[in-house]
């Protein structure tokens, strides 16, 4: 006891120094600013730090779209205009990415938008029926939650290479099929059971997050709210989608656009897990605008910043449609 | 009477077995939902389970399918005159007599065994009558190897890893924290628009800019360098939010009884208003320790050089470089995943709640 306190106060000395060192530093600062401006040195460091690794971005990005070469700083790139916009949207049809020039970018942005859409309602479907099931009164339900959760805590790597562990050839679930007398599958190597794995293993890796965020809204509905219904001898059913659904639709609109967000950001399961493959099955943007920036040689920075503006473009027009139509629910 | 009394024990244990708080017995809602928890448990929790089991199997058993379910190791046995220990095997002889033997080598669908009490006399015996004698064994050994296979790399990555975390984690929460400090404290022209400014980055998902940091952190000097991986992520909108409004609720009338007594700014957000955020400081500490713990695409962006390398890529790394061996991938795998699991059972409460108030990550 008495160790642990002496212990507890020398990292408590070690830790004051730096601060008894700082305290005369920033008196002297606010001798010499006055106190008026104080505010703004608590500001400027992280002030600094949003500038330069947000909003400059954003700008500096705008610029690396329009310009080409594959040197890296800006002032190095000669102007080009839209000609990297020109080469990703140069296609014979439109419907066939085959016959585009940059065909990965189209297989990219088509996968994605099966990916998400599919991810996103899956994920928000289990996510809602499990923190229903773990707002009911049952026994252990801190364990429950607990178990729901963790993988939420996992690293993509981890996550990933502990499926891919179960899933490949001479793996659990293969060894599974056989004792039940079903023909193995090499499950990552077909197109389609390897999407299918990605769309599984992104929501069993993320759908805790949401889970516990409507949970949090389902335990603001008032109870007494289902006494009464069940007073007018309501149905589960009825209770469900005239009490429940309704009084949860700002937390489930919160969850949809941050899990659209991330559905779309979806990068490192995936390139772990598949690599984008089997061919570019479940190759998605994000991991199109990597390799395309930073893992083929030349690096062409150029055609990465603009599909990633067009992609942050789709984000920002989807959260500002979403936000249009529940403020009009919400006026309703 | 009596078969009335037993009758009445009998259905009083059925109702204290599903006695429930509230209501008095469990309808089909609460059957329903059990088996939905319980199938949730066993795809939640049993993949993490295999893993960790199959990280102590040795790499033979490890390429066995179908995959046994606990790892097991084949008995060996030291015979005189051979320096290596050789695989012991139950035979089954001709007269159906079962005789314990060791192997020496395999040719073709034939074996050469001898008995380990007379080990003078070889014997020629067909594959298919030898099972090979096997135990439990938990192969610590996948561990070990694991740290001299890298040549003692693994502890440069674990150290790249806490220094990134550690390092990142203090100066986020004393940058956001000042932030917040002026954001919910001071009335000045500004502070609005700064507000606006810090919290618009919300809207700038990290992939969208990807190439663009890379060129500032490159601008630096700081690629291949840890401190790239640390000063892109350490303003966080969301730790500036949380706690700003945390700070809202301290009363102002504390920061003016202190500049009374000639307090300086720096005192009072030091000494004063620090301390009394410590729950909020908590739980933005707790999401930057996970987000800088498990990031990927920065570090492999910015960090080229092998001994920059975070436990994240070192491992996704490996399962390119050791495909085959999946001993020691496996090892390196629960390694990583064990500092968190830790956190986990300490932090849940903090955590969960945290996501619930803020929807932050």
């Amino acid at each position: 006891m008495s160790a642990r306190s002496q212990f507890a106060a020398a990292t408590g000395t070690i830790a004051a120094l730096p601060a008894r060192l700082i305290e005369p530093l920033m008196y002297g600062l606010q001798r010499l600013v006055g106190i008026k401006r104080m505010p703004w040195v608590f500001l400027i460091p992280n002030l600094t730090a949003v500038v330069l690794f947000a909003l400059l971005p954003v700008f500096i990005n705008i610029f690396y779209s329009v310009s080409g070469s594959d040197r890296l700083f800006p002032w190095d790139r000669p102007l080009i205009g839209g000609a990297n916009y020109a080469t990703l949207f140069d296609c014979g049809n439109y419907l066939d990415p085959s016959t585009c020039s940059r065909d990965l970018f189209w297989r990219a942005l088509g996968n994605t938008t099966v990916f998400v859409p599919i991810q996103v309602t899956v994920m928000i479907g289990v996510a809602l029926i499990t923190a229903l099931c773990l707002n009911r009164e049952i026994r252990g339900r801190g364990f429950f939650r607990g178990i729901f959760f963790f993988p939420v805590m996992l690293s993509p790597v981890v996550v990933a290479l502990m499926w891919q562990w179960i899933l490949q050839r001479n793996g659990a679930l293969n060894g599974l099929m056989g004792a039940v007398g079903l023909t193995p599958v090499n499950w990552l190597v077909f197109p389609n059971t390897a999407f299918f794995w990605s769309v599984f293993i992104t929501v069993w890796a993320h759908m805790g997050f949401y889970t516990i965020i409507l949970l949090a809204g389902l335990q603001a509905i008032p109870r007494d709210v289902y006494e009464a219904a069940r007073m007018d001898s309501a149905s589960p059913w009825r209770s469900f989608t005239k009490i429940t659904l309704p009084l949860l639709k700002p937390v489930l609109l919160v969850v949809f656009i941050l899990a659209v967000i991330r559905s779309v950001q979806t990068f490192d399961e995936l390139y772990v897990l598949t690599g984008g493959g089997p061919g570019s099955a479940t190759m998605l943007m994000v991991q199109y605008i990597y390799e395309v920036g930073f893992a083929s040689q030349p690096r062409n920075f150029g055609l990465a910043a603009a599909a990633s503006l067009l992609l942050g473009l789709a984000l920002l027009i989807f959260t500002a449609i979403q936000m249009r139509i529940s403020r009009g629910g919400a006026n309703d | 009477m009596t078969d009335l009394g037993v009758v009445k024990t009998g259905s009083s244990i059925g109702a204290f077995i599903t006695r429930r708080r509230g209501r008095k017995k469990l309808d089909w809602t609460d059957w329903l939902t059990y088996v939905y928890l319980l199938l949730g448990l066993v795809i939640m929790f049993t993949p993490v389970l295999w893993v960790v089991v199959s990280s102590f199997k040795t790499p033979a058993n490890l390429t066995e399918f179908p995959p046994t379910l606990l790892p097991y190791a084949a008995e060996t046995v030291i015979v005189e005159g051979h320096d290596a220990p050789l695989p012991l095997f139950d035979v089954t002889t001709e007269e159906g007599e079962t005789v314990r033997l060791a192997q020496l080598r395999r040719v073709g669908i034939n074996a050469q065994m001898i008995d380990p009490a007379n080990p003078e006399e070889r014997l020629t015996i067909p594959v298919e009558n030898a099972q090979p004698v096997r135990q439990i064994y938990l192969a610590g050994e996948n561990y070990t190897n694991l740290l001299s296979s890298t040549g003692g790399m693994i502890w440069r990555y674990v150290f790249n890893s806490l220094f990134i975390t550690i390092v990142a984690t203090i100066i986020t929460l004393i940058m956001n924290s000042m932030a917040a400090f002026a954001l919910s404290k001071y009335r000045f022209r500004g502070s609005n628009m700064a507000l606006v400014a810090i919290l618009a980055t919300l809207m700038i998902p990290a992939t969208v800019v990807l190439v663009p940091t890379y060129m500032i952190v490159a601008q630096l000097g700081l690629v291949g360098n840890l401190w790239g991986v640390i000063l892109p992520t350490v303003a966080t909108p969301t730790g500036v939010f949380l706690l700003r409004q945390y700070m809202l609720t301290i009363p102002d009338e504390l920061i003016e009884a202190a500049r009374m007594d000639h307090a300086s700014e720096w005192r009072i957000f030091w000494r004063i208003i620090l301390p009394l955020s410590a729950p909020a400081l908590a739980v933005v500490a707790i999401f930057s320790i996970l987000s800088r713990w498990n990031d990927f695409l920065l570090p492999l962006v910015v960090l080229t050089r092998r001994e920059s390398y975070t436990l994240q890529l070192a491992l996704a790394s490996f399962s390119t470089e050791y495909g085959i061996r999946y001993d020691l991938l496996l090892a390196m795998t629960t390694l990583t995943a064990l500092p968190l699991a830790f956190a986990f059972i300490f932090l849940q409460r903090y955590i969960t709640s945290g996501i619930a108030s803020t929807g932050i990550k």
